[in-house]
């Protein structure tokens, strides 16, 4: 018997690919608008796994731009936007859901990158602290955690504007409670705290104008 | 980097449930604690099964025949804890839901996967043959057991690590599942495995039965429901202690009551004496102290641990004597 992935690997065998998922998704999908005894068929046919260590195709929409990304099952939305798509500002702190320094967003909403799948992230906007950038200029929220000191050594500051980001997409005019609570899940050593406060609390007023 | 496994999509539920029964296959709603427990290689899988395609199927939050509500167990936590109707109705679950974890979890994490958690205790965690991963014994018995329970330990001395689970208790609410066998309910005070009866198992959930959604009877609506979660910080920490407290008041009068705790065993603890304590009575200081004692009446601590009786009992007497005064 052979393994896994040299099933996947070649072109005789069966196609495990994330490709070979969608196109049969696609043909499934086909079939549904032509209708009849096909599509019945279609619908009860069963999706394959991906295959353990084997790469597949994932889509992932990034900062507002497609990419086509090989991926194996297992990989965080960390490791793919870090190895693969080069984009560091996500940081790997304590990979296991508690620091906050790859807080990224998914449709607007802070996730920690590290407790999600890349596969997982299909169909979503993602958004990194670069996608906040305009060319080289910080945004209003990103400029004043420079004003305001809203770091020390910066490791978790990336982590710490996109928390900041989803809570004044969501609630442009938050509280210093809000506030201290949308940024709960995101820890500091330095002990900033004080100051990243301030930093999206001013944030706030800079962008209501 | 985690160790390897399969991943699939299922766009059916049957094939959900029947992919589920197979080999090492493990469900993923969230995934932030099997993703956790996979880091920290507390089991491994061969294939995890995703709901994400089953989300818009399993997450609605819709009202029920009997003025109750049904809660989709794909619902996001941070959603029920901001839902109006939640908030308004049923309180101790949107407080509940509000004290879970961080923000980002909140986000991720979902009602169903939040009562299937894995449990915190660090030796479980930790690199340590113990009796729930299969080894002999419980190492919290002789070692750092301040975190661990003091109420209904039997061979394995965790605590359950839900904040919401307690409040589902307290308000009665049933679990909706979907099996291979079809599917079946389930009281929210069932659905934990007390280490009595197997060690191993945190619910009595069988293979391939996955949490479809979560009823709250409306019989339980609108009454005075309250939870509260001490924690050695204040924020994004496990409960030290947590109370899901649920009255039918008649003015200070309590016709009847749930009293259920977190932090305090390893399942969801159902304080039943002190809800015969509270019963029938007003809500009087002598009552009140009554009712706390009795809860902890058979509390039979380790040897760190003493301190979370006085902390159960005051924060009891707390959330009755805030009851009183409304």
């Amino acid at each position: 018997m052979t393994s896994r992935k040299t099933e996947h690997e070649t072109p005789a065998g069966p196609d495990l690919s994330r490709r070979g998922f969608i196109k049969s998704w696609g043909a499934g999908a086909v079939a549904v608008t032509v209708g009849g005894g096909y599509q019945a068929q279609a619908a009860e046919a069963e999706e394959q796994p991906l295959a353990a260590e084997a790469l597949s195709r994932v889509e992932l929409d990034v900062n507002g731009r497609p990419h086509s990304v090989l991926a194996e099952p297992r990989w965080s939305l960390l490791h793919v936007l870090r190895e693969e798509l080069g984009l560091t500002g996500c940081k790997p702190g304590c990979e296991r859901g508690e620091c906050g320094a790859c807080t990224v967003l998914l449709d607007d909403v802070p996730h920690y990158a590290c407790q999600v799948l890349a596969v997982e992230a299909e169909g979503r906007r993602i958004e990194t602290v670069e996608g906040l950038l305009d060319g080289e200029t910080l945004s209003a929220l990103q400029a004043q955690f420079v004003k305001e000191d809203g770091l020390q050594c910066g490791y978790c500051t990336p982590g710490q504007v996109m928390a900041a980001e989803g809570l004044l997409r969501r609630n442009p005019d938050p509280s210093p409670d809000e506030i201290r609570s949308a940024m709960s899940g995101n820890l500091c050593r330095c002990g900033a705290y004080a100051h990243i406060f301030n930093a999206v609390a001013a944030a706030a007023k800079v962008r209501k104008g | 980097m985690l160790p390897a496994f399969a991943y699939i999509r299922p766009t059916r539920l049957q094939d959900v449930v029947a992919r589920l029964n197979q080999g090492d296959a493990q469900l993923h709603a969230g995934g932030t604690d099997l993703l956790g427990c996979l880091h920290d290689g507390v089991f491994t899988t061969d294939m995890v099964i995703s709901l994400g395609a089953l989300e818009s199927d399993l997450n609605a939050i819709r009202q029920t025949e009997d003025g109750g509500l049904e809660l989709g167990a794909m619902a996001r936590v941070a959603r029920i804890a901001e839902d109006a109707t939640i908030r308004q109705r049923y309180p101790a679950l949107a407080q509940a839901a509000a004290s879970v974890a961080s923000p980002q979890l909140r986000n991720q994490g979902t009602l169903g996967g939040n009562l299937c958690q894995k449990p915190r205790c660090w030796y479980y965690r930790g690199d340590f043959a113990c009796l729930r991963k299969g080894g002999f014994k419980c190492f919290a018995v002789n070692g750092e057991n301040q975190y661990h329970c003091i109420l209904g330990g039997t061979d394995c001395f965790i605590v359950h690590p839900s904040d919401i689970a307690p409040a589902l208790v307290a308000l009665d609410a049933e679990i909706k599942t979907a099996s291979p066998q079809g599917g079946r309910r389930i009281a929210a005070s069932d659905l934990h495995m007390p280490p009595s009866e197997d060690p191993r198992r945190e619910t009595r959930l069988k293979d391939g039965e996955v949490i479809v959604s979560i009823r709250l009877p409306g019989a339980m609506a609108n009454r005075y429901s309250r939870y509260r979660k001490v924690r050695a910080r204040q924020a994004w920490d496990f409960a030290l202690a947590g109370c899901a407290l649920n009255l039918d008041l008649d003015g200070d009068q309590v016709r009847d009551c749930r009293i259920a705790l977190a932090g305090a065993a390893p399942v969801p603890w159902r304080a039943q004496a002190a809800e015969q304590a509270l019963k029938g009575q007003t809500l009087t200081a002598a009552t009140i102290r009554n009712t706390a004692q009795a809860a902890m009446a058979d509390a039979d601590p380790m040897s760190q641990n003493g301190y979370k009786v006085a902390l159960f009992e005051g924060l009891i007497a707390e959330m009755l004597e805030q009851a009183a005064a409304t």
